[in-house]
């Protein structure tokens, strides 16, 4: 969504004293994709990330330019295909956890389990018409 | 000395769908060209099964259900946003880049201090982690050499993904002689074939012939290829877009047709994208070349081509000029009985900018009502989708249209199309 603040109109009669303060009005995108190249958006198909704040039919925002860190909620390979998780230490490894609902999963590259891209932002849609 | 590095995608098709199908990873899998007819990318595990570059699917279809081998439609949507993320990762670090194609891209690293082996390996990293694209990048004194380098690079695992030629000129000699002369820049098939003739076997051999030799040979093109095997620079780099020479737009039919309305109708349909194409760049072409042809790989059925070309005068970017030109060469042409037409195209060239075009006296049309109603035309097409508005025989439905069978989803361009991950 870009509104776009719109410049004086009007030539004759006295200068606006605004004109010379427009600015670039606010983007949306601009704030939420820092690094286009990295950025991807995903689809939430299920409720397990309920207790962070996401929710089914949630807009993912997933910047793969970011390193991973403890607590961050990311999106990861699980078995082909991909999970909305939470990155936790575990001893001297890391593990995905769905925010405390069912057992964590190691993360093991060679078993196929590791991390796509970290997410940045989550969007919801309140009202369609 | 100068240092151009060639950084080239590993399997990018296959490397596209990859990243975005997890279950591809580690099994064979192949992506077709259009209509679903030859390999035109191969994973590593496809290549190792024997599948070549090009092999027709009917002649592999078995060994794949045999191997489980994934066989994908080309999915270009995703290919391009793809290339341009990768591109894009590169320019932001690159002082000079110069987009080859799809899946390569020249770098200027003259006179960057220090290794640039571990400045490689660190933007192949980046690339590898902000898009999920691995990339290989062979360093050279030429392109010509950093694209041998390139190749080195690719297939040895040693090297972690960087061959760096241009400052070893000492590894050289050994590159040469391990590559085929065949898989030089700038050598086709052909020229392999004929220079095997000569006992020219590896890169090697060639740059031994020395450019005299060469051009006295086969010609000033190959004597260019000798001097850059040789370390002297003949390609600098492009940073600025070459001026098109022509617009061509031709496909191969989903199901050849023996209707020739059917041919009338994609040709039309070709002629309207070239159109397009021209009016992008600003372009107007003074000449139309259109023609059908069967298919020549069935060796039992009748062949035959049509053809015709007409002078456009003034040149002209006008769609509904351009496609009545096209409509009116395909009736001139004479339509031998029993042929089934499986491709078509039309070609535009003698290309000039729109704006320089020279008035014709004994001719005349209203260039500024057509670019304007050209302007209206791609502006609802933009707006509401190609083809919104059109010239010609209606298309819809076509048998002529792409087969593609097994297309992955538009997972960065569409939004119903997003991946769907599992929370």
């Amino acid at each position: 969504m870009v509104i776009i603040a719109q410049g004086p109109q009007v030539e004759a009669g006295f200068p606006s004293p605004a004109a010379d303060h427009t600015e670039g009005g606010l983007d949306l995108v601009r704030l939420v994709v820092k690094r286009p190249a990295a950025t991807f958006f995903m689809r939430v198909v299920g409720s397990s990330m309920s207790g962070a704040g996401i929710l089914d039919g949630d807009l993912l925002v997933v910047d793969r330019s970011i390193t991973p860190k403890e607590h961050d909620i990311v999106v990861a390979v699980v078995d082909g295909g991909f999970a909305c998780k939470r990155v936790e230490r575990a001893g001297k490894g890391w593990v995905l956890a769905s925010d405390g609902v069912g057992p964590t999963i190691p993360i093991d590259p060679d078993c196929g389990i590791d991390i796509w891209g970290v997410v940045s932002w989550s969007f919801r849609e309140h009202c369609r018409r | 000395m100068k240092a151009y590095a060639l950084v080239d995608c590993n399997n990018f098709y296959v490397s596209c769908e990859r990243v975005f199908n997890p279950y591809l990873r580690g099994i064979p899998v192949v992506v077709l060209s259009n209509n679903d007819g030859c390999a035109v990318a191969r994973s590593n595990e496809a290549k190792q099964l024997g599948i070549t570059m090009g092999a027709p699917y009917f002649q592999i279809s078995r060994l794949c259900e045999r191997n489980a081998v994934a066989v994908l439609s080309s999915n270009y949507a995703l290919y391009a946003d793809m290339s341009a993320r990768v591109m894009s990762v590169i320019a932001d670090d690159a002082p000079a880049y110069e987009i080859y194609s799809i899946d390569e891209c020249f770098v200027d690293l003259t006179g960057i201090p220090g290794d640039l082996v571990p400045q490689c390996r660190a933007l192949r990293m980046k690339v590898m982690g902000w898009t999920g694209i691995p990339v290989s990048i062979g360093i050279g004194p030429t392109k010509t050499l950093a694209k041998l380098a390139n190749r080195l690079a690719q297939k040895s695992a040693k090297a972690d993904g960087v061959v760096d030629l241009a400052s070893r000129p000492d590894l050289i000699e050994t590159a040469l002689k391990r590559v085929e002369v065949g898989d030089v820049w700038g050598v086709g098939r052909r020229y392999a074939e004929r220079l095997s003739g000569f006992g020219v076997g590896t890169a090697y051999d060639l740059a031994q012939w020395g450019m005299a030799k060469a051009k006295h040979e086969f010609g000033v093109v190959l004597a260019r290829t000798v001097a850059e095997l040789c370390g002297e620079v003949v390609h600098d780099m492009e940073t600025q877009p070459q001026p098109r020479q022509s617009c061509t737009c031709s496909r191969s039919f989903g199901t050849p047709t023996n209707d020739i309305e059917a041919v009338a109708a994609a040709i039309s349909e070709f002629a309207q994208t070239a159109a397009e194409r021209l009016r992008h760049d600003g372009m107007a072409a003074g000449h139309i070349q259109i023609y059908a042809q069967t298919n020549r790989f069935k060796k039992d059925a009748p062949q035959a081509a049509l053809c015709g070309a007409r002078a456009l005068t003034p040149p002209t970017a006008d769609s509904g000029r351009i496609v009545r030109t096209a409509l009116a060469l395909i009736r001139t042409c004479r339509n031998p009985d029993g042929c089934e037409w499986a491709k078509a195209g039309v070609l535009l060239t003698d290309l000039c900018h729109a704006d320089r075009v020279q008035a014709d006296l004994f001719t005349i049309t209203d260039e500024r009502k057509s670019s304007a109603l050209m302007k209206a035309i791609d502006g609802v097409n933009t707006r509401f989708g190609r083809r919104t508005l059109s010239f010609g025989p209606s298309t819809d439905e076509a048998g002529w249209r792409m087969r593609r069978e097994t297309l992955s989803p538009s997972w960065t361009t569409n939004w119903s199309d997003i991946p769907k991950v599992k929370g």
